[in-house]
């Protein structure tokens, strides 16, 4: 009876792993923290050609930005003036104590940098990378 | 949009006095610690303060310095309490102090789909205009201090949240001092001129906000500041000094500095007998991590809540050191799973018992 009761015990414990993790491929949701002028986390790895919803929670009393890119793209904000961003899905402003969501596919595999380019926030760290593969 | 600098100093133990100073001028007196432009470039400017202690009363004197413009820039200042008064502080007391026990150590730069926002705001206790300088009193959270900073055209720079964090834990007090420029320079007030402002203010716990310093500052750029002590008896302080707190001046005060002070404008407070000490902060800001605690117990165990060492406690702990997920998703989902074995097992083993019976 014993063996059968750990067995059973085992069975559960698969299936509420699987209720997780072996479902049906959706849509993938990623959910980035800021708090303390920090990306959590710093590294995300996302499936090249799939939407991705990016939900990004700004704990900070601070406005941040989180713009994902090339490299191109990000040099050209560090010289950039746009005070707001809004329209476009890689570039989105996350106004203090917000909570923004943008929805991003990315078709080419490679890495991405996430970085809030408000004056000094890349200098103390508030970037990040996107793993495309 | 204006630039909110964010400076500070607080303090004290039984009669005490603290002078900060950052930056190029020896014997300047002014409270900026850190410009933050546009560019994020930084500009260290150099901070004296004086504060006292005196009969559970903190008697706190800084001046600030117009940095010329036409624009404003702010100081913000923790403060371990309300304060009971604001006004003009005397004309040269700062620099008296600074010539009692001069700079030894060379001044130099450093290296270097939505939610609703929250609702809060800071609380405004006190407004009072000195000079071109206006003083406004806050009560609240980080998110209140940063919002009205916000609300009145400031920016903060991207360590403020931690760093406003840090202090809001342990007091909820702020003073923004906003310098116009504008009306400085309508009132003649040259560039590097500073305006003396002295507080009072009543409390149990005096400290020298030093971390806030750094704040708007590169993790290698220097804080660079001299802490002038007046306390009735030899001080105890927290943190010991270390490397980046050094002690260049412990001694009964003289006579004639303590006349000199009591001579000035609004300083007759100052008592008859005194210590005097002075420390120097020369720290890359990446270590400055800490307040000054000055033991006003007698008690000689000068808090670590105060110096910044501990959190108060009843307040959560920061930081990603708990080694636990804290992700409330995974934690769900374990007591989901839990809560799933169990009543299978429930399940399986209830009619094992009834059985049994």
């Amino acid at each position: 009876m014993l063996v059968r009761i750990v067995l059973l015990l085992v069975a559960a414990a698969a299936l509420a792993l699987c209720a997780s993790g072996c479902a049906a491929p959706v849509d993938a949701k990623e959910t980035i923290n800021i708090r303390f002028s920090r990306f959590e986390p710093e590294t995300i790895t996302v499936p090249a050609g799939e939407p991705v919803t990016f939900t990004l929670v700004n704990d900070d009393p601070i406005e941040h930005e989180w713009i994902v890119g090339t490299a191109e793209t990000h040099e050209r904000h560090r010289t950039g003036t746009e005070p707001f961003h809004a329209e476009i899905p890689t570039e989105v402003t996350i106004p203090a104590l917000t909570t923004r969501t943008t929805f991003v596919m990315f078709n080419t595999a490679g890495e991405y940098e996430f970085i809030c380019h408000l004056p000094g926030h890349e200098a103390y760290g508030m970037k990040g990378t996107v793993v495309v593969e | 949009m204006r630039t909110l600098l964010i400076s500070a100093t607080v303090v004290a133990s039984l009669v005490m006095a603290a002078m900060l100073a950052v930056g190029p001028s020896p014997g300047s007196a002014d409270a900026c610690a850190g410009l933050i432009g546009s560019n994020g470039a930084v500009n260290l400017g150099r901070t004296t303060t004086l504060a006292a202690y005196q009969d559970g009363v903190e008697h706190y004197v800084t001046s600030f310095e117009f940095a010329g413009g036409g624009g404003e820039f702010g100081t913000l200042i923790p403060l371990p309490g309300i304060p009971s008064n604001i006004e003009r502080g005397g004309d040269w007391t700062l620099q008296r102090l600074q010539q009692e026990v001069p700079p030894e150590f060379a001044a130099f730069s450093g290296v270097g789909g939505s939610s609703t926002a929250a609702e809060d705001r800071a609380e405004v206790i006190q407004e009072v205009r000195i000079d071109a300088l206006d003083l406004t009193v806050l009560k609240g959270g980080a998110p209140d201090v940063a919002a009205w900073a916000t609300d009145h055209g400031f920016r903060l720079s991207p360590d403020a949240p931690e760093v406003l964090d840090f202090y809001a834990r342990r007091s909820p007090i702020f003073l923004a001092a906003v310098f116009d420029g504008q009306a400085a320079a309508d009132r003649g007030q040259a560039l590097g001129d500073g305006t003396p402002v002295h507080l009072t203010i009543p409390t149990p716990n005096p400290w020298v906000p030093l971390r806030i310093l750094g704040l708007g500052k590169q993790d290698e750029d220097f804080v660079q500041a001299d802490v002038f002590l007046l306390t009735e008896n030899e001080p105890n302080l927290l943190p010991k000094v270390s490397n980046g707190l050094f002690l260049q001046h412990s001694a009964q005060a003289t006579d004639l500095l303590l006349s000199d002070l009591r001579s000035d404008k609004g300083m007759e407070w100052v008592a008859d007998s005194a210590w005097l000490t002075k420390l120097v902060v020369s720290s890359p800001t990446v270590d400055l991590k800490y307040d000054l605690a000055v033991d006003a117990t007698g008690t000689k165990q000068p808090s670590r809540v105060a110096a910044g060492l501990e959190q108060p406690i009843g307040l959560p702990q920061t930081g990603s050191d708990s080694g636990g997920s804290s992700d409330p998703l995974s934690v769900l989902g374990w007591v989901a799973l839990t809560a799933a074995v169990l009543a299978i097992a429930t399940v399986v083993l209830a009619p094992r018992f009834g059985r049994g019976r």
